[in-house]
Order: structure tokens, then sequence, then C-alpha cells
């Protein structure tokens, strides 16, 4: 394993069961992800996915919340749930940090806010006293664009929630991580406040040289913050590439229908477009899972999963269109990475 | 055909009455798609709940007046708040927010809807009822196989899709449809706001639509209103709204959101909306807002024509000046 990789994702999967114990069935939340995040130029990279894509079980995974069920994960070219060379908790949380959609249910209202940053700084080993931790809030506080005596002492029910989300923001920078995990960051935020908080991504990324894995179901936030998009559908990685390519110029299906579906301002929709509806035995499926609501669906599509394939400079999507529906090809790529 | 008028209403709570709906004035005009736009917490799921006529406590009706003009048979007749409840799905009728579960669990779909079709004197047998309901889904494109399913065994865009069936059935004047697509993937939401505005271009009725997305606004309404901290700011038609906002809110609000092949800086709105406790004297935007005047944060803007068919509650338009001196004037004589 390379140290030249911020995170790298090779085969994750992770099932749940669901139903009864006899009845049940397993349900692919990742099904097979193969994703890399090289180090460098830090990069904000956006996982963008519906409700049941199997994004937030990807962001837990990586945020060492939760085991993956087969495959592997590595931060900085070092395991992060096996082996012997795994990185430990301490460690992991110096270099990742999380940020989650709800900043109320980050923090207890019984407690003022500040002390969570002193623990962060005092656990983390970014301060070797009360004294210097204070000196380090105050710097990541300033990061985000708040004075630290403005929310010393502070209960979280003082702040409004794009104020507690920045102060969320603060407590990961402090142990200067390398990638910010970014769970449905703004989706909670007001709207007239929530780009103030993406724009602080783009601040820190480069004043903080931090990267930023940016999970949302929101195309026009992740368009206006990230360089690279990865696109999800039913647990599985469908389209990779730099944003503008992805968006201006989809090459899957699924994310031409979902850039078609996005309730765009100043572009009305084409009233008679064919809207597939959603199934859930798309999950179970081992061919391609948008197969039965492809406008481009052709009969090997449903008999064999399709292959990752390289579509341009950087590019990948998990479809047999670009490929001519050929069985094999030397454009397969092994895994998805930037 | 519906007007509110100044109307007032509070929610009680023990710090004080939260004034969600504080002196709003609106027409709401036969066969249209009205937009209600706002923020999380200005006030517009209250206002759906005014014109809906569902005022419990701790909400109650301050003062204004509510004045519907039902049209049934060639013959109008006129409601007031109270009234409203007696007409419920034939007059005006509720589509719930697509996470909030309204239907019954442990009932079929098809009883659902003879439950509400029952209580019409419109009504005949069960298996005509059945009938018209099964017709009545074929019409929106849906499964008949719906009406034996329980709501857990439909997917959260088709139990969405049979709450929309369920309220249009009885032909209602207004639909109301509160936030119907939020928490519903893109796709399955544009179905669902393709098939509510189906519907109301095939009775001619008028459709309000509450939405925090102002792309929901922009791809469904024709005309729209711009809530405040309780208040409604500005009120015009939805291509006006976007191409030329008469209230700066409205018009930063816009400016702050990203557009896909656009990677032009966008900057959110310093400050935060004030509490609906204890709301500003004057505009409530006037905190936040960058062009604020002395008079701003002392004396209300009134509602005022700008444009054709547009109107803005702000200073910045000499028309709200005019207005409120006359207003005063009045007052002091």
């Amino acid at each position: 394993m390379s140290s030249e990789k911020v995170m790298e994702l090779k085969g994750l999967t992770r099932a749940f069961r669901i139903g009864g114990l006899l009845t049940g069935s397993r349900l692919l939340a990742v099904d097979d992800v193969s994703l890399t995040l090289a180090a460098g130029e830090p990069a904000i990279l956006s996982i963008v996915g519906e409700s049941g894509s199997g994004k937030t079980t990807m962001a837990r995974i990586m945020l060492r919340l939760l085991e993956p069920s087969g495959g592997d994960v590595y931060i900085n070219g070092r395991h992060v749930f096996a082996g012997a060379n795994r990185m430990d908790s301490h460690e992991f949380r110096r270099f990742v940090q999380p940020i989650f959609q709800n900043p109320f249910e980050a923090f207890s209202s019984r407690k003022p806010v500040d002390s969570y940053l002193y623990e962060t700084a005092l656990n983390l080993g970014a301060a070797a006293n009360r004294k210097q931790a204070r000196e380090v809030i105050a710097d990541a506080l300033n990061s985000v664009g708040l004075d630290i005596g403005l929310v010393e002492g502070k209960y979280p029910n003082q702040f409004s929630g794009g104020e507690l989300q920045r102060i969320s923001i603060a407590r990961a920078l402090i142990p200067n991580p390398k990638l910010i995990v970014a769970d449905e960051p703004v989706s909670m935020i007001d709207a007239s406040l929530r780009m103030n908080i993406v724009n602080l991504f783009l601040q820190l990324k480069k004043e903080r040289q931090v990267s930023f894995i940016y999970i949302t179901h929101d195309l026009s936030t992740a368009y206006y913050v990230s360089d690279y998009i990865a696109i999800m559908y039913r647990g599985n990685l469908v389209e990779l590439g730099p944003s503008d390519a992805i968006l201006t110029d989809p090459q899957h299906p699924y994310t031409e229908l979902l850039m078609d579906s996005v309730p765009k301002i100043g572009e009305k929709w084409d009233d008679v477009a064919v809207l597939p509806d959603v199934e859930t035995k798309e999950y179970a499926v081992t061919h391609c899972k948008f197969a039965a609501r492809c406008p481009y669906v052709r009969d090997i599509c449903r008999q064999q999963r399709p292959p990752l394939v390289e579509v341009g400079p950087e590019r990948q999507a998990l479809c047999f269109r670009p490929v001519d529906y050929a069985p094999q090809s030397e454009h397969v790529v092994a895994a998805a990475g930037i | 055909m519906y007007t509110l008028s100044n109307v007032k209403a509070y929610y009680d709570s023990p710090r004080g009455p939260v004034k969600a709906v504080d002196d709003v004035t609106l027409e709401i005009l036969p066969n249209e798609i009205l937009g209600i736009a706002g923020e999380s917490g200005c006030g517009k799921s209250t206002l759906i709940k005014v014109i809906y006529g569902h005022i419990k406590p701790p909400l109650r009706l301050v003062s204004g007046e509510i004045r519907a003009e039902m049209k049934d048979n060639g013959q109008i007749t006129i409601l007031s708040a109270k009234d409203l409840p007696k007409v419920w799905w034939e007059f005006i009728s509720y589509v719930p927010q697509a996470s909030m579960s309204v239907l019954n669990p442990v009932m079929r779909i098809e009883n659902q809807f003879f439950d509400a079709v029952s209580r019409f004197h419109r009504a005949g047998s069960r298996e005509e009822i059945r009938q018209q309901v099964a017709d009545y889904l074929k019409e929106l494109d849906l499964p008949v196989e719906v009406l034996k399913a329980y709501p857990h065994q439909l997917s959260g865009g088709m139990r969405q899709r049979v709450l929309v069936a369920l309220a249009t059935f009885l032909h209602p004047q207004i639909i109301l449809a509160d936030e119907p697509t939020t928490a519903l993937d893109v796709v399955v939401q544009r179905g669902i706001l393709r098939m509510l505005t189906r519907v109301q271009q095939a009775m001619g009725n008028t459709l309000i639509i509450v939405s925090h997305d102002m792309g929901v606004h922009y791809q469904i309404t024709r005309r729209m209103a711009i809530m405040y901290a309780g208040q409604l700011v500005e009120v015009g038609p939805t291509e006006r709204i976007f191409s030329a906002p008469q209230h700066p809110y409205t018009e930063m609000l816009i400016k702050s959101l990203p557009r896909i092949g656009d990677h032009s800086a966008r900057e959110g709105i310093s400050g935060r909306p004030p509490s609906l406790l204890d709301p500003p004297p004057g505009c409530p935007f006037a905190p936040r807002c960058p062009a604020a005047m002395d008079i701003c944060t002392q004396v209300r803007p009134p509602l005022v024509q700008t444009e054709d068919d547009h109107l803005a509650a702000c200073f910045l338009h000499e028309e709200a000046l005019a207005a409120a001196h006359a207003q005063k004037e009045g007052a002091q004589s």
C-alpha cells in the first residue's frame, strides 16, 4: 500500500439483514465499491446519491463507525479494520474527522459547547494543557469565522444551526486532520445560511490543506464545491470523475436521469420525459441495478454485472454502453481513483 | 375566491405568543398554482394550516378575516375559518409532507378511500365507489392493485401518489400540498410534482404548494408568495420573482443558490432570522438587510404593489413609503 493516498476503498461491501431471521434477506447497502482519494493537492470529493444509495453507510465505514462485510479501507496507506499494521483509534481520529448532519445532536444540550472543543484538543494531543488548548481552539474557531470569546461557556441552544455547524467544523479542525468526512452537513441548515458553510469547505481546503469527502443528495452544492463527484446508485458506485465533466456530460444513464430530475432554476422541465419508478428489488440483482429503469438497456445489462470503464480523463462509469455492450473489454479499469 | 385579510395566527407558549402568521393578507385565485416559499420556521406550514381551517390549540386565530367562496352547482356559499373543516375533501383538501404517516397503517388503501368518501352525500354503494376509485386511479396512471395494499407495502413515492389521489378524488376547488416531496428522491419528486400539476390542469382548480426548494417553485408554480419571519414580504408572478425580485430578501436568497454549470461564488445571507417570539418592530429582514434605512427598523413596511400583479413589503419602493405615511396620517386624524 502506498501512502500516496489519503484514502482508499478496495472492493468495499456492506450487507444488512432485513426482515425476519428465517424469512429475511440480505441487502447490499454498499456493493463492491473501490475508490481512492490521492494525496498531494487537497481535494473535495462529493459522494452523491439518493436515500438508499449506500452513501451514509459508506460514510460510517469511512469514519470507522461501522465495519465492512467485505473489502478493505486504507487511510494514509494503513489498514483501518484489519491487519497487524492497523491504524489505532487515536491515530485515526487525528487523521480523519467527521461532521454530521444535525449539529444539535453532535453536542449535548447540558454541556457548554467549548467543553467538547477542549476534550478534542487534549485527547487528541493537539495541546498539552488547557492554556495551549485554548490557543488551538481559538485558532480553529477563527478559521470558521467565530471568536472564542463569543463561544466560551455557551450552550448549544444559544446558537443557530448554522453557528453550531461552524463550531462542529472548528472541532473537527483541532487535530489538524488531513481528511474531513461530512455527511449531509448542510441539509438541516437554513437555505440562506447554507452557502456560508459550503464556502467554508472551499476556504479550509485552501488555507488548512484539508481534503473533504462531502456526502450529499444535493447535486447543486456538490457541483459548486467539489473537484470530483462519485455517483452512487443502490450500493454501486456508477460514475466517478471531475465534477464539471460529470454534470455537464454525464456518461451513466442514472446520472443523466438524476440531472434531468433536479428542479433547476432557469431551465424548465420537459413534460414528456419518461420517469421510471423505484424498484426495491434492484438491491438484490447481480446484473446492472439500473437496467429496469434504463432507456438504453440491452439484454447483456440484465445478464452480467457491468464493467467499470474509463470514459474520459479521470472518469469512470459502471456501464456497458460506453464499450458498445461488449461482454469483455480492455477498457475495464480495476478501481475508480482520482 | 379565497381571501385572507390581515390574518394573525399565533401559537401560545409559556414564553409568550409565537407569531407564526403575523398580519398576512393574501388573495388566492381560481385555477392557479401558487407557491409559498420560505426557510424552515418562517411560518409557511402554519399559514397552510390557517388556509385549511385547521386551527387547534396551541394555534390560535388572533385577528383578521378569512373568506372563502365555495361554488356548488352554481350556488356560492361564503365560508369563514370555522366553516372550513366541514368542507374538507370536497372544497379544500390537504396533501401532507411525505415524511408524515397519515395513512392508517392497519387499513387497506381502498378502505381509507371509502372512509374519506362515504362521509359525503354523493357516495353511492360500496361497489359503485370501488369502481369510481379504480377509474380515478387509472386516470392518474396508478396501478389499481394499490387499493388492496396496506400502506407499508407501498414505497414512499407510491404512498405519496395515493395521498394525492385521495386528496383530489372529490374534485376540491383548492388543493394544499405542504412540502409534498421533501425526503423523497428527486426522480420520484419529479413524478409526484407532475402528477399534482396534471390534476390541477385537468380540474382547473387551485393548487397551493409549500416548499423550501426554490427550484420546485421555478418548475411548477405560476405565482409565488415569499414568507419571512411570519410575514409575506413579496407576492408576484413566479417568472418575475426570479427575474426581477422586488424584496432584498428574495433577491439575496435567489442569488445565494448554487446552479449546476455556474461556478461563480455564492454568498449566504449573514445573520439569522429573528425569533417569532419577539420579532423586531420594523421590517423583519432589516437586521440582515444591506440596504436597511432608519425607517426600516422602526416602521413595518406595508405590502404594496410595485409592478403589475407584483407586491412587495419594502421601503426601497416609494409606494411603500407613501402607504406608510398615509397609514400614519390616517391613524392621527
